[in-house]
């Protein structure tokens, strides 16, 4: 047993090294979504590991251990006080090291969640019940949200009525949308294309309904749409 | 004291008044048991609705998306309010653990016969939400503003909430005097069950939190219905407070829930295996001590993508993480006890195995929610559904069924084990894992929860049809084991004194189906007793 959980903490121990050395990388904007991607493949590598171990330990047991007679009672031998001990604070210590393994990539992913860079556009997000606003300035505004794809995205949100949250699966970000408070979330569109963006914080009967189209055009089609809208927004005040 | 103790018959004649006016707290435990498998009952078949709604995507059999949603805040509210809770806390709880410390009753038997009566009061008014027209629509969680604004009546929510807080707070005090004060002599604090030590520091969590919720949905009460703004920022208050206040409690609550059922399965592995539990006081102290020390720290983790601010989620994502070394401790210790066991299967270890699995796949699946950048995708979608399924309701409610198999000779007098019995468990162990892989797969690539509709996501509908038939299969095997439940507890072969050959003070020294007064004579035990301790004679 002991032998199988170091192996996990050498495995765990080489995954923060590599992970040490691709932060050296770096150089252009990060893409959120893709380091998601990849932290999620190794915390799947992480608990699957576990979940193997533990479950192949169980099973084994449960078969190696069964009663040959009715009367037969377990002989598990009484701990003594050393071996106490080192049950309880070497697993203890492996978990924390995988604890705090995890913590530091989270973290690290984190920071790149919540730094939005320099050069971002804002639009701002209203969520009403039971539909969304966007807004890009001079009075353009939709109901479909349009970004220029390779241009950073800052998204300001807030809603008059309850909480929601706006989520764009493809773009692995999520944030709560309520009264009082202006949230934000950033994103770097890398692709041109159309994704589902949906509701996800209860907010009622028509909370499903709640969903529509995030359009990543490419950065000229974006321009051009933005210089119409604006331009008929303006028309529209005027008359 | 004189010990006045029958064995009784299944004959013996039966009187409602006594079932109404008793103080004993078996029979209290009795009646915990049945309030909440009928808790279970119309929250599983609320499950069952929702699932034929989910199955595919547009309109089905639902009237409107308002009353699917009414399904979803009776399904969630029972199921955890009062099913898991009394069930594990109430039923359990109250007929085992005097037994199990060798009391003749709890400390305060009349409070105790008035915590359940508050207990049948909150069901009679969850179960009044399906003949309002208002029923409410606001999940088990009732947040504001829209639990202030809905059409629902959301004062129902509340003063259920507040019947079974008043009834919990009672019972938390109750036990705890009677762990303390009331254990026969010989017994010290490292000789207790897993069980008591368990259910105690469950009803020590709720006894330090319920306060805290109740508090909570009364500021909900005020808002709604006296014009108070607490949750109102256009006038000052703030949304988030309650959400803080309600995860404050409510994360506590998943440990309430969770460490009695740890404790039925350490009884139930130790007792089918002759085995001692491993590594007992690192069990206690270090896992269960510690999942108490650190559960009051981690309540933001549920506030992931709420706006709270950055150096709280990220505080609050590693002490989430360090959850995982309590609850380390408690699966070495129940891995521990398997090693040179000498395990009898029946339907009680079967259920304790099947947990084994529920508990790895639950607990694994919390570590990357624990991350919060891991859960800014995962928030709200199936996944989290699924995860909190696994580890919360269907572990819990695996170690109770077992926990029913395992004791039903000493409340019943009879043997629940049998084909239906063995049937039925494996129909609903494959059936969960049938019913929740799937939201798992799904939850990844962003199906969101609490949705009657996904038309946006056509191409999660086979997803859907085969967790609606994992559903069907729950169902099946849940109808068959209540049955059998029923029909072993009139009829079903009449067991021995201590079938399983237990250490356990409620088997050696109580006969089966104990009458008032539990013992025929006081208890004492040895210095080297323990109800662990198979090697000795």
């Amino acid at each position: 047993m002991t032998k199988i959980l170091s192996t996990i903490y050498g495995f765990a121990c080489g995954l923060l090294l590599t992970g040490a050395a691709r932060a050296e990388e770096g150089g252009e904007l990060p893409d959120p979504a893709a380091g998601w991607d990849h932290l999620w493949r190794e915390i799947i590598i992480d608990i699957t590991i576990i979940g193997v171990v533990f479950g192949i330990a169980a099973i084994y047991m449960m078969i190696r251990y069964r009663a040959k007679n009715p009367n037969d009672v377990g002989s598990a031998p009484k701990l003594t006080k050393a071996q106490a001990i080192a049950w309880a604070m070497i697993p203890a210590a492996i978990f924390m090291a995988d604890d705090f393994f995890l913590s530091a990539k989270g973290w690290t992913l984190w920071n790149v969640y919540r730094r939005v860079p320099d050069n971002a556009m804002e639009i701002k997000v209203t969520g009403y019940q039971w539909y969304w606003e966007f807004d890009y300035g001079d009075g353009v505004v939709t109901n479909e949200l349009n970004v220029p794809v390779g241009q950073p995205v800052v998204l300001r949100m807030t809603s008059p009525d309850v909480i929601h949250s706006f989520f764009i699966p493809a773009y692995r970000v999520k944030e709560d949308v309520m009264p009082g408070r202006v949230t934000y979330i950033w994103i770097n569109p890398r692709t041109p294309g159309t994704f589902i963006s949906t509701c996800t914080e209860y907010c009622g009967t028509a909370h499903s309904g709640m969903y529509t189209n995030v359009n990543a055009l490419v950065r000229e089609e974006f321009d051009s749409w933005l210089v119409e809208a604006k331009a008929e927004a303006a028309e529209e005040a005027k008359g | 004291m004189t010990a006045e103790t029958t064995t009784a018959d299944a004959g013996s004649s039966f009187k409602l008044m006594e079932w109404i006016l008793t103080t004993d707290h078996k029979r209290i435990g009795i009646l915990y048991l049945i309030g909440s498998m009928a808790a279970f009952i119309v929250a599983g078949l609320m499950a069952l609705l929702i699932r034929i709604e989910q199955a595919s995507p547009g309109p089905g059999i639902m009237d409107s998306p308002d009353q699917y949603n009414s399904w979803l805040y009776f399904h969630g509210a029972a199921m955890i309010l009062a099913f898991l809770i009394p069930g594990l806390t109430g039923f359990a709880a109250n007929y085992f653990l005097p037994l199990m410390i060798g009391a003749r009753d709890v400390a305060f038997p009349r409070i105790n016969a008035f915590s359940v009566w508050l207990f049948y009061g909150a069901i009679i008014l969850a179960l009044l939400s399906f003949v309002i027209p208002d029923a409410p629509d606001i999940m088990w969680t009732g947040y504001p503003p829209y639990s202030v604004t809905s059409p629902g009546n959301t004062a129902f929510y509340v003063f259920t909430v507040h019947l079974l807080g008043f009834s919990s707070v009672l019972g938390a005090v109750n036990f705890l005097v009677t762990v303390i004060y009331m254990r026969a002599p010989g017994i010290g604090w490292n000789k207790l069950n897993i069980f008591v030590w368990t259910t105690i520091a469950a009803l020590g969590l709720q006894l330090v939190f319920i306060p805290v919720l109740a508090s909570a949905v009364t500021m909900l009460l005020f808002d709604k219905y006296l014009g108070t703004h607490f949750f109102n920022p256009a006038q000052g208050g703030d949304v988030l407070l309650y959400q803080n206040l309600f995860w404050f409690y409510s994360h506590p609550a998943v440990y309430v829930i969770f460490l009695p059922a740890v404790g039925i399965l350490f009884d139930i592995v130790a007792t089918m295996g002759k085995n001692r539990v491993f590594n007992y006081k690192a069990c206690v102290y270090g896992g269960i001590g510690g999942i108490m020390l650190i559960t009051g720290e981690v309540w933001v983790h549920h506030l992931y993508v709420a706006g709270m601010p950055d150096w709280l989620r990220i505080g609050q994502m590693v002490t989430t993480l360090l959850i995982s070394i309590p609850v380390g401790l408690i699966v070495i210790s129940m891995w521990g006890t398997l090693y040179k066991a000498s395990i009898t299967y029946n339907t009680a270890m079967m259920y304790a195995a099947s947990c084994f699995f529920l508990v790895l796949l639950g607990g694994l699946t919390g570590i990357p929610l624990a991350l919060t950048v891991v859960t800014v995708h995962l928030s709200e979608t199936s996944f989290v559904h699924a995860h909190f399924h696994f580890i919360m309701a269907l572990f819990s409610a695996f170690a109770l069924f077992g926990g029913i198999y395992y004791w039903f000779p000493k409340m019943f007098g009879r043997l629940a084990d049998g084909p239906l019995a063995t049937a039925s468990f494996w129909i609903n162990s494959i059936g969960v894992n049938v019913t929740f892989w799937p939201l798992f797969i799904i939850g990844v690539e962003g199906m969101p929860r609490r949705y009657p509709d996904y038309e946006m996501f056509p191409q999660f509908e086979p997803y859907h049809m085969v967790a609606t038939v994992g559903a069907f299969m729950i169902a099946l095997g849940m109808a068959m084991t209540i049955i059998n439940w029923i029909w072993s507890a009139f009829k079903g072969p009449i067991a021995p004194e201590n079938p399983w050959g237990s250490k356990s003070l409620e088997w050696t020294h109580a006969p089966n189906c104990p009458g008032p007064g539990n013992f025929p004579e006081d208890v004492v035990v040895d210095d080297d007793w323990s109800p662990y301790e198979y090697g000795r004679k």
